[in-house]
């Protein structure tokens, strides 16, 4: 694969560059088993990846749970190891990193999580959420700190007076606010949004994607932003990733993808997702996958998708195939694709 | 029109807690006819699950404080615990969105489905289990003999869904209550479930009430929908009208609020402004009108009914049923 010779600069990283560039990304986990707990096998979580992100895009990940999106997002900031392959963050290799570097390097990246509940810690208040990261970093102290967390409560929309309460004292909407402040306490370039929206109601989701989208254009911020909810990252994302066991299977932008899907995986993701509008429900033509995701600990041979792939053939079980161009940023994975 | 196969009538149901009683369920009426798929919206806590756990006297340690719940001229609410033993599970049926939690993981597969037939039909276990079998394989479980001697841990998410529709199915149940049954599953496997319910409705005939906050879905399998906030009933009526002219302002908003995957263009998001309401400490009146965008001076003061508005649709709301048409930037 050509991308996997993707290189770190050797001359100095402009926002002209990709942001991020990954090659040939692996993240296996082993599998453990028996009295001794030897390593039977691994889960190929992520089973190589190649994907650019630019600078001040916002790239969606799209999959169902155990496709590897969140495990890819993780590893992409560097809070997993890879097992193989590369990850040049603004021209540097950043895979490997350990120590004093890659602590220098979360305050240029961050991570919003999912569930507003668990990623906060119910013993500290908000004031120490946010503020955290600003003295691990010793980016302020005293009346400058102070003021700075502040500053991060409006700036996600909270009443900067709420600094003492506690989590418990918030709705879902608000304590995903809080998680915003403190992802921004860093003032990170590279934001991962790792399903950001789905454990709130479907009132508050719009909040918060209308927030994203303003903080993103206000502090020049790019977003990895993973989600099942193909509708959402359709919406907020300019080109979006689809994911399958491991491994990207389409890259394109958000109209392209929807208006001409060319992975059949792509096809029936997109046929699967309700659409609010009876009348267009009626009369839409549904390709309902058979079967469930293969397990990524042994995933099939060739293409992974062949098992479930209403257009597989004898070949896709003997190659893997890899990520083809269909011009305008366009790539699928697939030998039969779709027109 | 058909005689309704079951009517709510007036339903409070009501909860205890620290902080006073809270009213989960604050007055619902409805009917579901023989054979239609009725579609019950609206986000956590607008009480549509207790609504459905009312129904089938699940509702503990909630308490029914008062209406009626009539099904086949008896009222539910009334019905002893035995009575009501023969209800659930023979004529009206309920799954659930966790499927893992509402099996049993110590029990065979098969042997759980064929619980109903036992137990309501005092089949033997031989007979109960040939008809579970042959149930498992018309909701689509692939070499059901065998899977029947398995135990729902060696199932799929959505594996585990279909066995429990079919459990719901062996005593051929009128009624089918299905409480957020996709919402833990993947889109592709959602697509299945609810390809499977319509063809259940298709096939067995089965009377349906699908719970969802999910608005695409119910756009999809309901010919009538109810949308419910903060434990009442705010919107009712055919869903096409219901999309295509909401008129109560929680659903034009809602409506307008969420993404859509054919949407031309990128156009900012229209969040409904606020919090979810507060059960604890509803504001006066309507419930809605603190996030509002049509309120007027009324709405803060009293409690809309739920009233007749255009030709098809039902709405609870001061503004449209003084013939205010709903419309916004």
């Amino acid at each position: 694969m050509p991308s996997a010779t993707v290189k770190p600069l050797t001359r100095a990283w402009t926002t002209a560059d990709p942001l991020v560039e990954v090659s040939d990304l692996k993240v296996w986990f082993s599998v453990s088993s028996g009295v001794l707990q030897r390593t039977v096998g691994h889960v190929h979580a992520v089973d190589g990846v190649d994907l650019e992100i630019k600078t001040g895009e916002t790239v969606g990940l799209v999959g169902e749970s155990g496709c590897g999106k969140s495990t890819l997002g993780r590893a992409v900031i560097r809070l997993l190891e890879p097992t193989e392959g590369k990850i040049i963050f603004k021209g540097d290799d950043i895979s490997h990193l350990r120590g004093e570097r890659l602590r220098a390097l979360r305050r240029d990246m961050a991570m919003i999580f999912q569930d507003p509940y668990a990623s906060l810690d119910p013993r500290q208040t908000v004031g120490d959420i946010v503020g955290e990261p600003i003295d691990v970093h010793h980016l302020a102290k005293g009346k400058e700190r102070q003021d700075r967390i502040q500053e991060l409560l409006r700036v996600v929309g909270l009443n900067p007076r709420f600094v003492d309460r506690y989590p418990h004292e918030f709705s879902g909407g608000q304590r995903q606010r809080i998680g915003i402040a403190r992802a921004l306490a860093v003032e990170p370039s590279f934001i991962v949004c790792d399903e950001p929206i789905s454990a709130l109601d479907v009132s508050i989701q719009a909040q918060i994607i209308n927030l994203l989208e303003r903080l993103q254009s206000k502090f020049n911020l790019t977003y990895l932003f993973i989600a099942h909810d193909l509708s959402v990252v359709k919406h907020i994302s300019n080109r979006i990733a689809v994911m399958y066991l491991g491994k990207i299977m389409e890259v394109a932008g958000g109209s392209q993808l929807y208006r001409r899907p060319r992975h059949p995986y792509t096809a029936s993701l997109l046929s699967a997702i309700p659409i609010p509008d009876p009348v267009i429900e009626l009369r839409r033509e549904r390709t309902i996958l058979q079967g469930d995701v293969a397990s990524p600990i042994n995933p099939p041979s060739g293409c992974r998708f062949r098992t479930r792939c209403p257009r597989a053939r004898e070949h896709c079980a003997e190659e893997v195939p890899v990520l083809e161009s269909f011009g305008d940023e366009h790539k699928a994975a697939c030998f039969y694709p779709l027109d | 029109m058909t005689q309704p196969l079951l009517e709510v009538q007036d339903l409070h149901t009501v909860f205890s807690t620290k902080e006073g009683w809270v009213k989960a369920v604050d007055g619902v009426s409805f009917e579901l006819h023989p054979g239609e798929t009725l579609g019950i919206v609206g986000e956590s806590g607008c009480g549509k699950s207790v609504t459905a756990l009312s129904i089938m006297r699940l509702q503990r340690p909630g308490l029914i404080k008062s209406g009626h719940v009539m099904f086949k001229g008896d009222d539910l609410t009334k019905a002893t615990e035995d009575e009501m033993r023969d209800v659930r599970g023979k004529e009206i049926a309920m799954i659930f969105q966790d499927p893992m939690t509402s099996l049993n993981p110590v029990f065979r597969t098969g042997w759980q489905v064929a619980e109903p037939l036992r137990l309501h039909h005092g089949w033997n276990a031989k007979k109960s289990l040939t008809s579970a079998i042959n149930m498992l394989g018309r909701v689509g479980i692939p070499s059901a003999t065998e899977r029947a001697e398995d135990y729902p841990h060696q199932f799929s998410g959505g594996m585990r869904q279909r066995v429990m529709i079919a459990m719901g199915l062996t005593t051929t149940p009128e009624v089918l209550i299905a409480d957020e049954p996709t919402t833990a599953l993947d889109v592709t496997i959602q697509a299945q479930i609810l390809d499977l319910l319509r063809h259940v409705n298709q096939e067995f005939g089965t009377a349906t009430i699908l719970i969802t906050h999910n608005l695409g879905v119910v756009a999809g399998m309901c010919k009538r929908i109810i949308v419910m906030y903060a434990g009442r009933i705010v919107e009712a009526g055919p869903t096409a009208d219901v999309f295509a002219h909401p008129k109560h302002p929680y659903t034009w908003a809602l409506l307008r609020s969420i993404p859509r995957l054919d949407a031309e263009r990128h156009e900012p998001l229209k969040p409904i402004e606020g919090l979810p309401p507060n059960l604890v400490d509803l504001p006066g009146g309507c419930a809605f009108h603190p996030r509002c965008a049509f309120k007027i001076e009324k709405c803060s003061r009293d409690v809309p009914a739920l009233q007749r508005v255009g030709d098809t649709q039902l709405s609870a709301c001061w503004v449209t049923q003084a013939g205010t048409e709903l419309k916004g930037a």
